[in-house]
């Protein structure tokens, strides 16, 4: 495509896709700009280059704690809710049941209750319940509300391979169990690392259940908001968001690299 | 080979969805080495009673032995029986070789007998060479070919084919219908197939199994089907046939006297059971192709009558024509390949000919049903 001829075209859609494509990115790279610049003033002129913030970073371990605390959180939450997803959304693809569209309304729910909403009630649940808040009931949180994504993106998987070949399986010799290793783990294997990658992120910058429901160790979004008072450890926050840009970029980079390198689901031609 | 006579037997098997019986009471035995054919329009239960024999249903009622032993409720990994998928269901993950020794796994071979086993499949099916083809990568006819390599290398006792030739285009269903049969042939496994394509039943199958809405109205060879159907709904839908009602008035030798109302007195075949009691009602029905056209009243033992031509259609190898009888409420419908006849148009439309038909070509049809 010219882009000279495109940028005189009459219609401007170049041109707001191009101010469009500023107003998304350009916050987010002033992340990195200024975790290289030597003030704790977030202001223009940049007064020089450092990598001070970085190393006072990787010193700061209450940062590190409150990172790994995060990390495993969404580990396990990754792993639980994309296993429940992948379960339900066979139910979902494979089986007629009474009530399987309700259900599936159901579903979206925890999308679209208000986040706040529903830390309340999940706090006033604990509490009743005498459960004491830890990084399990943030977990159990966002297992709650990870668990529809995770179901949305391997109903979509599903929905695209052919029943026949698990019975195709089936009558080749295999069993229940190893025609699931053999036919429909591989042709689902792209939705599984779709689902664990999404619901890992949902995890990762969760906040307000992460708020309501956290006991004495904190995650990193609430790390985060808890320097945010104090300006001298501003660039050391910027400094952690730039590397979490960086690790977002490898991973979702090397996703896509998977997703691509899967098969994708073959449309039957009958 | 001994060939069991029951080798496949089906017992009284039905098989209801909520209210519809698919499958109401059917039984049927077929023979080691046999190419058996499932035949009835949409909806009528053939498929059901497939999938029953391949372990994918269990029946309401009734039982399934194959090579005598009980499969009634025995799932599909557990039957000496393999099928060809409707749309094939080739794994799209696996490469063609894959894709065949993928069934070989659970039988204790070693890695080189599996090699030599999917290399012995691939040859039978004439796919040497493409092995290593990704599955997607091969074309709709090769894609059928993986399936019958992946079922046949098994060495199932039976072969069960959903619609086998459905997804092929035109030419490619033609030419695999003579392969399909010769390649039966050469394995000697018994082989079910499911069809709504009269001509591909009649073409491929040793015999073949009628049926309606979930009952099995006739089995016989083709050509038994075709020339003696026992029923109207049979004759209508194994090619196309010509319905006359009439009454019957005793036999003369091997022939049946009717009265055809506007057709007037004709001779027909005798049915194979007997003759029906004079003053019964029958339904005499006359294939297409049986019907000759003539300029000129023709010899005794015929059968004869005035008819008007309303309508002609021109096929390349063959012409349709419909004359009327006056008096009968439809136009009969005659088949006449186009070889040295001269050839009626529709600007012949009018033209009164003689319509004559041997009378073994009448065949004697109860009147219901």
């Amino acid at each position: 495509m010219n882009l000279l001829a495109n940028l005189r075209r009459p219609d401007g859609l170049l041109g707001y896709s191009i101010l469009y494509l500023i107003f998304l990115y350009v916050p987010v790279l002033f992340l990195p700009l200024f975790s290289f610049n030597d003030s704790i003033y977030i202001t223009f002129p940049l007064s020089g280059f450092t990598t001070q913030w970085y190393e006072k970073m990787i010193e700061s371990e209450v940062l590190l704690n409150a990172l790994g605390n995060s990390v495993k959180v969404a580990a396990c939450v990754s792993v639980i809710s994309t296993i429940l997803g992948t379960l339900a959304a066979r139910a979902f693809t494979r089986y007629r049941f009474a009530g399987r569209k309700p259900m599936l309304g159901l579903l979206v729910l925890p999308l679209v209750v208000p986040g706040i909403i529903l830390g309340i009630a999940l706090l006033i649940m604990m509490n009743w319940a005498g459960i004491e808040l830890s990084l399990v009931t943030i977990g159990a949180a966002h297992v709650l509300i990870a668990t529809p994504f995770a179901t949305f993106v391997m109903i979509s998987r599903l929905e695209g391979f052919d029943a026949n070949l698990e019975e195709a399986s089936r009558d080749l010799g295999e069993s229940g169990w190893t025609t699931f290793w053999r036919v429909t783990f591989p042709l689902a294997y792209p939705g599984i690392v779709a689902s664990l990658l999404l619901t890992f992120t949902e995890s990762f910058d969760e906040f307000i259940l992460a708020f309501f429901l956290a006991g004495n160790e904190a995650t990193l979004p609430l790390y985060i908001w808890s320097q945010l008072r104090f300006p001298k450890t501003l660039p050391v926050v910027l400094a952690l968001g730039a590397c979490i840009l960086l690790a977002s970029f490898i991973v979702i980079t090397f996703a896509e690299w998977v997703r691509r390198r899967g098969v994708k689901p073959v449309e039957s031609d009958s | 080979m001994s060939n069991k006579p029951d080798f496949v037997s089906i017992g009284d098997v039905s098989k209801h969805f909520g209210s519809v019986r698919a499958v109401d009471g059917v039984s049927l035995d077929i023979a080691q080495g046999e190419f058996f054919a499932l035949l009835g329009p949409s909806g009528c239960g053939k498929t059901t009673l497939l999938r029953i024999l391949g372990g994918f249903e269990a029946p309401n009622s009734g039982n399934v032995h194959i090579d005598g032993a009980d499969m009634t409720l025995q799932p599909p990994n557990r039957r000496p029986v393999n099928m060809v998928f409707q749309n094939y269901a080739i794994f799209p993950h696996l490469n063609v070789r894959e894709n065949i020794g993928y069934g070989l796994r659970k039988e204790g071979l070693s890695k080189q007998q599996i090699a030599e086993r999917v290399d012995e499949a691939l040859a039978t099916v004439k796919l040497e060479g493409l092995g290593g083809r990704g599955a997607t990568e091969v074309s709709g006819g090769q894609r059928q070919r993986v399936a019958l390599a992946r079922a046949l290398v098994k060495h199932p006792k039976v072969l069960l084919l959903d619609e086998p030739l459905s997804a092929l285009d035109k030419n490619l269903r033609e030419q695999m219908r003579v392969e399909l049969r010769a390649l039966q042939q050469q394995v000697g496994i018994t082989f079910i197939f499911v069809t709504h394509d009269q001509e591909e039943a009649l073409s491929m199958a040793d015999r073949i199994a009628v049926m309606f809405d979930g009952k099995v109205r006739q089995v016989d060879t083709p050509e038994h089907l075709y020339e003696t159907p026992r029923s109207k709904d049979v004759a209508a839908f194994i090619g196309s046939m010509n319905f006359i009602d009439a009454t019957v008035e005793g036999a003369d030798g091997d022939a049946l006297i009717v009265d055809a109302g506007p057709v007037g007195r004709i001779r027909a075949g005798l049915p194979a059971d007997g003759a029906p009691a004079a003053g019964t009602t029958v339904i005499v029905g006359i294939r297409p192709e049986k019907l000759i056209l003539a300029d000129s009243p023709p010899g005794e033992g015929a059968n004869s009558i005035r008819a008007r031509l309303t309508a002609a259609s021109y096929l390349g190898e063959r012409s349709h024509y419909f004359l009327q009888v006056d008096g009968l409420a439809e136009p009969l419908s005659i088949a006449r390949q186009n070889t040295q006849a001269q050839l009626l148009h529709e600007a012949d439309a009018g033209s009164e000919l003689w319509l004559t038909w041997s009378p073994a070509s009448g065949i004697v049809l109860p009147a219901a049903g």
